[in-house]
């Protein structure tokens, strides 16, 4: 075995091990979907991330094109679910809206990011 | 007094934050470790390792492989420093080969800016390689040389709505000046027959050292701008395409900017991330011939976020 595989062989073992861990929250996917345009209102935002994510430490807004906000503030986790967070909405209108979402994972890291979806008329 | 005053102010202006992002965040933004040019953000992360190949431009060519580690550690959440190595083998071209260790590098880095709302990142750093820690037997320097630098890194999240779909490029770049505590090395060789002296001269130029990489993060588009319902591996995928520039600046006629634009992909994972670029010379003066870099980095912020993983000052529990 060469030098080079010895030491990527090397780095992997000693660190592989470490992974069971938790890292960065990334958004994985959500409903409504980043970007979508949907037919009917929904009732919720859901979004599901990478990690597990403390539910007293995030938070999921949304915004109308005139940046109001609009949601029903009552952002929560699916208990059974650690890396799912959702915020219920109010019967909404056709428009584009804003969805700003800010988590911090299980193991403290802090991420946030944004996305839009508009409901079609 | 005063001056004990700004410093201990300036102390707390560091130690004061809690924000606890870690490796290469901005607001939504994530920064991949660049392979080619220093990346702008201060992190706990380990480079292992970093492999590069080229064939120099010098008579007959000469195969030039390095392979090097790197790690970085977090002081406080805006300082860290880093530490790096590397072996160099050189094979030329029907002659025998040589490998040895380069000159030590050490270097400190401090992050002025970060604004999540446009991305943007700004640093300052010095580096450092320890002249003499190194092999003679592969050309590492005798003398140190000194590199102060500014680093940088621009998402382009705040573009308008119409222009969406360019959101997921970022720009980061680094311009520096390598400057060599000696200006020449002489080298006397007699020759043995006529007892006849030879001097020969090598100047040592301070150097501008600038480079850029551009990439468009496909994790950026997936979560930010549109789900593409993208598949693995591919949904976390960073295209990039890096230049690597040197422009000599003093001493003797300057010789022309020589360098490499390196085309290449990264795939970041949740604790690591793997790297492989192109090297391709600029001109005939850096060389004819492609090159490969390719790079296993680890985020150990992710690994061990209660212990290596974090600074060692300033950052709340």
């Amino acid at each position: 075995m060469k030098l080079p595989s010895r030491i990527l062989s090397l780095s992997l073992v000693l660190l592989l091990p470490a992974a069971r861990i938790n890292a960065h929250g990334f958004l994985e996917h959500s409903d409504p979907s980043v970007g979508s345009k949907v037919h009917s209102a929904p009732a919720a935002v859901r979004i599901w991330f990478t990690e597990a994510i403390e539910p007293r430490f995030s938070s999921i807004q949304v915004f109308d094109a005139t940046g109001k906000q609009v949601d029903k503030k009552d952002t929560r986790s699916d208990p059974s679910n650690r890396s799912q967070l959702q915020v219920s909405l109010p019967r909404l209108g056709p428009g584009s809206y804003k969805v700003i979402w800010r988590i911090v994972s299980v193991d403290t890291h802090r991420t946030n990011g944004d996305f839009r979806f508009q409901i079609l008329p | 007094m005063r001056r004990l005053h700004l410093v201990f102010w300036f102390v707390c202006a560091i130690c004061a934050t809690n924000r606890v992002y870690g490796h290469g965040f901005a607001g939504a933004r994530f920064f991949p470790a660049t392979l080619s040019t220093d990346d702008p953000f201060v992190a706990d992360e380990l480079s292992l390792p970093t492999v590069s190949t080229i064939r120099t431009p010098d008579d007959g060519g000469t195969r030039e492989t390095d392979i090097s580690v790197e790690i970085a550690k977090r002081i406080t959440p805006q300082f860290g420093i880093a530490i790096g190595e590397t072996l160099t083998v050189l094979n030329p071209h029907e002659e025998h080969s040589a490998n040895g260790f380069g000159n030590l590098e050490l270097a400190g880095k401090y992050q002025l800016v970060k604004n999540a709302e446009h991305e943007t990142i700004v640093s300052v750093g010095i580096g450092v390689e320890i002249g003499g820690t190194g092999s003679q037997s592969i050309g590492a320097d005798s003398f140190t040389t000194w590199e102060p630098a500014i680093f940088f890194g621009k998402g382009f999240g705040d573009l308008p709505e119409p222009l969406r779909f360019l959101k997921p490029l970022a720009l980061t770049g680094v311009a520096g000046i390598a400057i060599p505590s000696s200006a020449s090395t002489r080298t006397i060789t007699v020759n043995e027959q006529t007892a006849e002296r030879d001097v020969d001269i090598e100047r040592h130029p301070d150097v501008l050292e600038w480079g850029f990489a551009l990439e468009y993060s496909v994790i950026y588009l997936q979560s930010q701008v549109q789900d593409m319902h993208l598949p693995t591996p591919i949904d976390r995928l960073i295209p990039l395409v890096e230049f690597a520039m040197e422009t000599p600046l003093n001493r003797g006629p300057t010789g022309p900017t020589t360098g490499t634009i390196n085309p290449g992909v990264i795939w970041a994972g949740k604790y690591f991330q793997v790297g492989v670029e192109a090297i391709i010379p600029i001109n005939e003066h850096t060389g004819n011939n492609v090159g490969m870099i390719a790079q296993l980095h680890f985020f150990l912020d992710d690994l061990f976020p209660h212990t290596i993983g974090r600074p060692l000052f300033g950052e709340n529990k």
